[in-house]
Parts: structure tokens; C-alpha cells; sequence
């Protein structure tokens, strides 16, 4: 399995835009959770008065209107933000998995309620689905909106799964080890699923950007992550009033959202190329 | 034919049974129930809450309010809006619908129109500067987020320019006795910045669909045996081949029928546009559950609804789709 995915990801490299957006991601990662320690504090309002001041020295994406530096809230918010994506698609991917191994390997009545639940979720808007589930919340923990994220992210990739694992349910290799007496537990974990690795790796690369913009949007609508934390898209809420006067309050975190959700995207578009030569 | 659409809507059908009970198995996972934020925010006695309770049903046993909701749903009444009580939530709906349509439809057209022209030409020029660069302007579009587009428009066009409005689909101060033309231009003006928004967001991908349906079908034999023919390029690329690789939009197309109703959250919020997503937006933070759930209910019976019109569309295109 292993030894399939990394042949997937050098695949994925060679091609310019894999490489490009593979480091990019790695540089994004590193600053997000390296350079808090070089910046000043994020909640810091070292001049009150002084308000919101253009970019300058001292302050290379100005401050807002607390007078909090912006380059310190950007990368703080990223780590947020990233690890609420990271956490939120690989729950996503698990259950996606869980349950479309199951319905494929188990067939019959259980597939048929699993896929018609799935048919049926598949057809309520992403968004909306958060907008119910978020809107139960009067503060929500951060914890709370992985879940939620996550727990609204896995219907597509089950599908995938499931159309794969019953691809594969009467291969050799798997008679052979229903033979050698293992178990449906051993056998979808063990067997079925290290086979859907690549097509997971795809769903899950492009699910960030997903979530990474999904997660920005709620923080717009004031329903994702709260002040005093500082997400994405809460600082470009924070900047609304402020769109007159002070412009770079809201263009650097959108700024930070384009970069990071394009480099995902074209990470993931090679890893589809890569997976399938036709798609690309 | 007639079986094969009985079969398709029948079963779409079904999917939005399965919306319904996941919708209200869903509103009623949450802790406590509608009325207790109400309650929270005004005094109310004990027999207030009660009647208030018996009003909306909540007082009855789980299996009785899931009746009384899907009858009810069934027949167009999708409960009373708590925030804006009592006017039903059916009303809201379609109150806001005009809006929604006005900006999806303006959406659509733009994103198929422009986007199909452009995976043409990207298709015809592959490889290419031109195509490359198409390629990227649309994915950086894409990573955007509409909200954020949305609010640097706006701060372009509207507030450092002064060339277009901001917010809402009227201007106020437009004299009430103004003629239907000084209002469509009016209504124009206003629509301009949401619907360039959302179509920057969202053209990638018909984009990226007409240019690979193309490329594949410009390498099949016919192509060359029109051509070969001597038929002009413009012939053969529009009249032949184009229209072999349309079938891919045209799911896509289904696939965002859904804008027309819903129109976009966010954007609509950004410019305080009157429509739907605005609604549910306002609703969500007002925790108003009878608007937020009907929203998502006809979002979802409009998604089943595009899949179904995709697949007629297969249908009367493609007769091999017939004797599938």
C-alpha cells in the first residue's frame, strides 16, 4: 500500500503544478507553525490609539483596527485554520471509508440503506447542512466545528469506497484470504481498503480546499471559529467596517485563503492526473 | 420514454423522502428544542411557553411531530418563522425567491456563456500560451472565497471608483414615479457586482469540463473524416465536434440548477442581496430552525430536481442513453 502511494506522489511531483503546489504547502506549513515565534504577539494593541495603520515597517501587513499586527493574525489564523482542515478531512476520509467498505463488502440490505441515506444527504447542499448543524451552537467549540466539518465531508468519498471495494470483493487475492479463514473486519482494513489509498489521498488533498473555504465562510457569517481566536475568515468579518478606510485589514487574510486553497488544489488536481492519466 | 422519466422522478422522489427524515432527524438531534433560545431571550410564564409549545407542536411525541411535519411539507406549509413569527415560513420562501432567481439566473448564463467560449478556445489553442494562462487565471478564481471577491469588488468598483452600488437591489432614493427603464437599469446596476463575483468564482470549472470534452472528442476519426472532407474548421469544430462534447456541461449545468433558488450565501450577504441565501444566512444567526430547515428543503428538492433535467437532457441528446 505504502509503496502504491508514494509511486502516486512522485507521480503527482513531476508534474509542474504537483510540484509547485506541493511546496507551497510545505512553506505555508512551516510558517503557520514556525513563525509565531519570530512575530509579536497576535492580541498584542501595542499603540490603542493608533488604530488601524497601513503596511510599514515594523508592521509588513499593517495593523488592524485594535491595532494588532496583521502578518502575526494571518499566520496564527492559518494555524487554525489548517488544523481544522487537516482534522476535519481525515474524519471525513475514516468515515467515508468505514462506511463505504461496509456497504460494499457486506452487500445486500445493509448497502442498500447505507447508499440510500447517502443519496439522500448527498442531495442537501453542503452548506446548508453546516448552516443546521451550526446554527444548534450558541459559542462553538473548536472541537465542535472539526466534527461538524468533518461528519458533513464523507458522503462523495463513500461512494468512491464502495464502488472500488466492490470492484475488488471477488478478486483473487481476496478469495484467497476469505479461504485462509480472515475475517470481513481483517479482510476490508486489511485488504479492500489499502486499495482505495490513491483515490482517498485525491478526495482527501481536495476536501482541504474545500473545508479550508467552507471553515473561512462560517467565520464570515460569525457561526465558525469566535474572536478572540483569530481565523481567516473572522479577520475579514473583523475588517468589514473597516473596508473604506482601511482596505489591507481584510486583503491579507483572503490573500492567505487564495494562496493556500489554490496550492492544495493543484497538489490535488496532479495527484487526479497522476491517479488517472485520462482525467488530466 | 414516459417509464423511463416515471422511473427517474420516482425515484428522486424517494431521495427527497430520504432529505425529509434526514433533515428532521437532523433538527432534532440538536439539544433542547426551537422555542428554548425564545424563551431565553423574553419573559414568558410557564403557561406562555406551554401554549407556545402546543402551537408548534413541539409538546407531541416524536413519531406524531414528524407526521405533522412531512403532511405538512407535503402540502406546501413548511411551519411558522420564529424571528419573524407569525408569518409562515412558505411566505419568506417566496418572498425572496424573485431575487434569487434574478441573480442565479444572471449566474448561469454568464458562468455556461463565457465559460464554454473559453474551454473552447482553450481546447482549440492547448497547450499554448493563452491556454495555459486561462488555466491559471480560472484556478486562482477558484480558490477564492466569494465573500472575500465579493468585498474587494466592492471596494474597487463601488467605494474607490464610485461606478457601481454595494448593497441591495433598489436604490432608495429612486423617485417612486421613475419609469419601468430607470428601475431595470437601476435593478442592472445593482445586479452587476454580485453576479460578476459569483460568475469569477465558479466559471473554472465549465471551463476545465468544455476543454477536456473537447480535446477527446477533437482526436476521434470523425473529426478527421470532416475535415478531410474539406469542411471549414469553423464547421467542423462547432457543428461537429462541439456538439459531442457537450454532455459534460450539460450535468455540470444540472449539478448548479440549485444556484437559481439558493442563490449564494455569502454573496448575497456581502451585498446584502434580498434573496434566499440571504434568508437562511439571517436565519441561522437568529436560530430560527423553520427557515433554516425550509431553505435546505427546497435547496435539496431543487439539486434532485437538476439531476433529473441533466438526465432527460442525456436522454434527448444521446440515443445511446435510450437503449441503456
Amino acid at each position: 500500500m505504502t509503496g502504491s502511494l508514494w509511486r502516486l506522489l512522485s507521480r503527482a511531483l513531476a508534474s509542474p503544478t504537483g510540484r509547485i503546489g506541493a511546496i507551497l504547502i510545505a512553506l505555508l506549513t512551516l510558517i503557520v507553525f514556525v513563525a509565531p515565534w519570530l512575530l509579536p504577539d497576535p492580541s498584542a494593541m501595542p499603540n490603542l490609539l493608533a488604530g488601524a495603520t497601513p503596511p510599514g515597517p515594523g508592521h509588513p501587513f499593517g495593523t488592524d483596527q485594535l491595532n494588532r499586527d496583521i502578518l502575526a493574525r494571518v499566520v496564527s489564523g492559518g494555524q487554525i485554520s489548517l488544523s481544522v482542515a487537516g482534522l476535519a478531512v481525515a474524519l471525513a476520509m475514516t468515515l467515508g471509508a468505514l462506511v463505504g467498505g461496509v456497504a460494499g463488502y457486506h452487500g445486500g440490505w445493509l448497502d442498500s440503506i447505507l447508499m440510500r441515506a447517502v443519496d439522500g444527504a448527498l442531495a442537501i447542499p453542503r452548506l446548508f447542512l453546516l448552516l443546521l448543524l451550526v446554527a444548534v451552537w450558541e459559542q462553538m467549540p473548536l472541537g465542535a466545528l472539526v466534527l461538524v466539518l468533518g461528519a458533513t465531508g464523507w458522503f462523495a468519498t463513500s461512494r468512491i469506497v464502495r464502488g472500488e471495494v466492490l470492484r475488488l470483493r471477488e478478486a483473487e487475492f481476496v478469495l484467497a484470504a476469505t479461504a485462509l479463514g480472515a475475517g470481513p473486519r481483517r479482510i476490508i482494513l486489511r485488504h479492500l481498503l489499502p486499495n482505495v489509498a490513491g483515490p482517498l489521498l485525491v478526495a482527501a488533498t481536495l476536501g482541504v480546499g474545500d473545508v479550508i473555504l467552507l471553515e473561512a465562510g462560517l467565520s464570515y457569517l460569525g457561526i465558525g471559529v469566535r474572536p478572540p481566536t483569530p481565523s481567516w475568515g473572522s479577520m475579514i468579518l473583523d475588517a468589514r467596517p473597516l473596508l473604506t478606510t482601511a482596505p489591507w485589514t481584510s486583503i491579507f487574510p483572503g490573500l492567505a485563503i487564495v494562496i493556500t486553497v489554490l496550492a492544495v488544489n493543484l497538489l490535488g488536481d496532479a495527484l487526479r492526473g497522476a491517479l488517472d492519466p485520462r482525467s488530466a | 420514454m414516459t417509464r423511463w422519466l416515471l422511473r427517474r422522478t420516482a425515484q428522486a422522489v424517494l431521495t427527497f423522502l430520504v432529505v425529509t427524515v434526514l433533515l428532521f432527524v437532523l433538527m432534532r438531534l440538536t439539544p433542547g428544542d426551537p422555542l428554548q433560545r425564545l424563551e431565553g431571550d423574553r419573559q414568558m410564564s410557564a403557561e406562555e411557553s406551554a401554549a407556545l409549545r402546543r402551537r408548534f407542536g413541539i409538546d407531541q411525541p416524536m413519531g406524531a411531530q414528524f407526521r405533522t411535519f412531512v403532511t405538512g411539507a407535503l402540502a406546501g406549509d413548511l411551519g411558522v418563522s420564529i424571528e419573524h413569527y407569525p408569518t409562515p415560513v412558505t411566505t419568506l420562501l417566496v418572498s425572496r425567491l424573485p431575487a434569487s432567481l434574478l441573480l442565479g439566473g444572471t449566474v448561469l448564463l454568464l458562468t455556461f456563456g463565457i465559460g464554454i467560449v473559453l474551454g473552447v478556445f482553450q481546447a482549440v489553442h492547448r497547450g499554448r500560451r493563452a491556454d495555459r494562462w486561462l488555466t491559471r487565471a480560472s484556478l486562482t478564481l477558484y480558490a477564492m472565497p466569494s465573500f472575500w471577491l465579493g468585498l474587494v469588488l466592492a471596494w474597487y468598483f463601488g467605494i474607490r471608483l464610485q461606478l457601481l452600488p454595494v448593497a441591495q437591489m433598489h436604490d432608495p432614493l429612486l423617485s417612486p414615479d421613475a419609469t419601468w427603464l430607470v428601475r431595470a437599469g437601476d435593478v442592472l446596476r445593482h445586479l452587476i457586482l454580485p453576479a460578476l463575483t459569483l460568475t469569477a468564482v465558479s466559471i473554472a470549472a465549465v471551463m476545465h469540463y468544455q476543454r477536456t470534452a473537447l480535446l477527446e472528442v477533437l482526436r476521434l476519426d470523425f473529426v478527421l473524416a470532416a475535415r478531410a472532407r474539406g469542411l471549414p474548421e469553423r464547421q467542423v469544430l462547432w457543428r461537429h465536434a462541439w456538439r459531442n462534447a457537450l454532455f459534460p456541461v450539460v450535468g455540470l449545468f444540472g449539478l448548479w440548477l440549485p444556484i437559481l433558488v439558493s442563490g449564494s450565501v455569502f454573496v448575497e450577504q456581502v451585498f446584502n442581496w434580498p434573496g434566499l441565501g440571504h434568508l437562511a444566512a439571517d436565519a441561522v444567526g437568529a436560530r430560527d430552525y423553520p427557515v433554516i430547515l425550509g431553505t435546505a428543503m427546497l435547496v435539496s428538492a431543487q439539486v434532485l430536481l437538476g439531476g433529473v433535467l441533466a438526465d432527460l437532457a442525456y436522454y434527448a441528446l444521446d440515443p445511446r442513453v435510450r437503449r441503456a
